[in-house]
């Protein structure tokens, strides 16, 4: 607690430097000239710049300002304003009886005795001469692939988050951050790509699964594109616990691992599950990595062996050809939604975390 | 002349099933259109979906030799074609079918003219297995089980014991469309089969897959092997080469028809005559079907 309000109280000082840099008292002070009032530490900045200053900087800041204000907000606007269309274009399955001949929420939801099909099922037939939209083998596919990402991508990108913060010398440090950084940097085609080239063969070889593509592959090839999200944030996390609880811990005798086990990791909790959030929201909005690498069929079912259709590759494989305003494309925009509410959300918690991992650690995050 | 097509585009995958949307989707695209209707040599073709690709191919290099040309291609079935060349809203239908004898009656009741049949291309979609697969053909009833999923293991065909691994296309595609109402008889497919972005995706899946089936153009298929198709048990077992394909014996081929009410003169003569010409039909192979010849 005592390292807490030291920390908490460090910032003042330096934020009343700019304070002192501000135009209004900035004038009175030469004309004071002689007797300063507590001049020691506004002395060095140089008294024959200040006049200059204090005619244009309201100017400068006022645009600045305003410039950076539009900036912040046009990226709000535009978060606001695609999920209105979104949520317009979607919006006709909630009240259009048009749509409604072809498909109701009912019918996305629960199971549907269809003719020629042998019991109450949900099926994802968009085009057929029945038209069928059962929304859960999307749902259920989307996250059987996520979970099995974020079982691969969070040991992993938490574990080496851990070395490469706690054990890992300034030298290897400096090779193993980049590399993993660089993997963020691989297009998802490219992972995709590989994939379904390469590791749908060796997977299935290893495994002696029946079919090449299916949540497993597309799975581990979507881990590779979270491992960094969930290294980086991690990493940052681990980085941000001060050193000064590291010190003490180690000063009451607990040796290396248990400093990490008892002090490390809970303080850098919450930013551990930060960057588990963040990694989430992208596993889930993942479009080519699934696509690509997932066989695209829409089974219902627990088993990761089977081939799936997430909600994402279903928007990407059907939105270019369907017809504008129809059934099919209100469906589609309605996967949309509850896609960005999902992304929505967990990107939400993930700051929630942030935030909450910057308040105990007293403002060094 | 872009807007018009991609419209088209969206009607073809939707076929016949949404009569209303697709009225309302040639309504956007006359409406867009209309400044256009007055331009000299304007040619309307209309029909196929399955056509649909080869004939925007054709209507865009077709107007790239002839810039004072225009050429407005749209999909809708072949059904709908033959309905719009009935009431004279379009210069030319693109059938995947032959008329029937009453829609050639309707015709000759309007115009005193049973119509002209041009062939311009053959069609012949190909079955696809993985290159070590022992089985060589296969009946059309064996595929819609195949893709129904009532048969799940190649056992039930004389193979080996293993399971099935079904490939088809996005509900997008338009061969997608015409294997299900060709081979499975509009019943759905599969839930298991999985989806692929295009026929290259199809094959090179099969190709990496032992146990896989796919089916697609003939033009694709290098890497693994194509099955012959027998209409029915007793029936010979044809392969899908372009002789088959050509004299039809082959049960997937079919003949590509233009439909126009006389016998084409003036701008739209130009355009038949041209797409029967070696460079139209040069195109007919790289949209991935068969020529005439």
């Amino acid at each position: 607690m005592a390292t807490m309000s030291g920390q908490s109280s460090k910032p003042q000082p330096g934020r009343v430097i700019p304070v002192g840099l501000a135009p209004p008292p900035r004038p009175t002070l030469p004309r004071l000239g002689p007797p300063p009032l507590q001049p020691t530490e506004r002395k060095g900045h140089g008294q024959a710049e200040r006049p200059r200053l204090a005619s244009r900087r309201p100017i400068l800041h006022t645009l600045a300002e305003a410039a950076i204000r539009v900036l912040a907000f046009s990226s709000i606007a535009a978060v606001v304003l695609i999920f209105v269309f979104i949520g317009k274009e979607a919006w006709p399955l909630f009240h259009d009886s048009a749509i409604w001949k072809e498909v109701t929420l009912a019918k996305m939801w629960f199971a549907q005795q269809w003719p020629g099909y042998d019991a109450a099922e949900h099926v994802w037939q968009p085009v057929s001469e029945i038209p069928k939209y059962a929304v859960w083998p999307l749902v259920v596919g989307t996250l059987k692939v996520t979970l099995v990402a974020m079982l691969v991508a969070v040991p992993l990108g938490v574990g080496s988050a851990l070395f490469v913060s706690q054990y890992a010398g300034r030298r290897l440090r400096e090779i193993i951050k980049p590399t993993v950084e660089l993997l963020a940097g691989i297009p998802s085609v490219v992972l995709g790509f590989f994939a379904l080239m390469v590791m749908a063969t060796w997977l299935q070889h290893a495994l002696g699964l029946d079919s090449r593509l299916n949540a497993l592959v597309a799975g581990v090839a979507l881990s590779f594109a979270i491992i960094p999200v969930v290294f980086t944030v991690s990493e940052e996390a681990f980085g941000a616990v001060p050193r000064s609880y590291v010190e003490a811990s180690t000063a009451l005798g607990a040796a290396r691992w248990q400093t990490i086990v008892r002090v490390v990791i809970p303080a850098a909790g919450p930013g551990v599950a930060a960057g588990v959030a963040l990694g989430l929201g992208r596993a889930v909005g993942e479009t080519m990595i699934v696509l690509m690498a997932s066989g695209n069929a829409a089974i219902l079912s627990a088993n990761p062996a089977d081939s799936v259709r997430t909600i994402s590759a279903t928007i990407a494989a059907e939105l270019a050809e369907v017809v504008f305003g129809g059934a099919h494309y209100t469906v589609l925009f309605f996967l949309g939604v509850l896609l960005f509410a999902f992304t929505l959300a967990t990107n939400l918690l993930g700051e929630f975390a942030i935030g909450r991992m910057r308040r105990r650690l007293g403002g060094v995050a | 002349m872009h807007k018009p097509q991609a419209q088209s585009r969206r009607i073809q995958t939707r076929g016949r099933s949404i009569l209303g949307a697709i009225t309302q989707g040639l309504a956007v695209a006359i409406a867009l259109l209309a400044p256009l209707a007055t331009a000299a040599g304007e040619i309307t073709v209309k029909g196929s979906d399955t056509m649909v690709i080869l004939g925007q191919r054709w209507a865009e290099e077709y107007m790239r030799a002839h810039p004072s040309a225009t050429i407005q291609v749209t999909g809708g079935g072949s059904g709908t074609g033959i309905s719009a060349l009935i009431n004279g809203t379009t210069d030319v239908c693109q059938a995947s079918r032959a008329m029937s004898a009453a829609e050639k009656e309707k015709l000759r009741d309007r115009y005193a003219t049973v119509g002209v049949e041009i062939p311009v291309a053959r069609d012949g979609l190909s079955v696809y297995v993985n290159a070590s697969n022992p089985l060589g053909e296969i009946t059309m009833d064996q595929l819609k089980l195949i893709f129904t999923g009532k048969v799940t293991n190649w056992k039930e065909l004389g193979g080996p014991d293993a399971k099935i691994v079904v490939y088809s296309r996005e509900n997008s595609s338009g061969t997608y469309v015409f294997f299900k109402e060709h081979v499975l008889k509009n019943a759905d497919y599969t839930v298991r089969a999985q989806s692929m972005p295009g026929t290259a995706a199809v094959v090179n899946a099969v190709a990496k897959e032992k146990f896989g089936i796919g089916y697609g153009g003939a033009a694709y298929a290098k890497g693994i092997k194509v099955l012959k198709v027998k209409k029915d048990a007793e029936s010979p077992a044809i392969a899908a080469d372009e002789s088959h394909v050509k004299d039809g014996s082959y049960p997937l081929s079919r003949p590509l028809f233009f439909y126009l009410r006389n016998k084409p003169t003036g701008d739209v003569g130009a355009f038949v005559d041209w797409v029967l010409s070696a460079s139209g039909q040069a195109i007919v192979t790289k949209v991935g079907y068969y020529p005439l010849k």
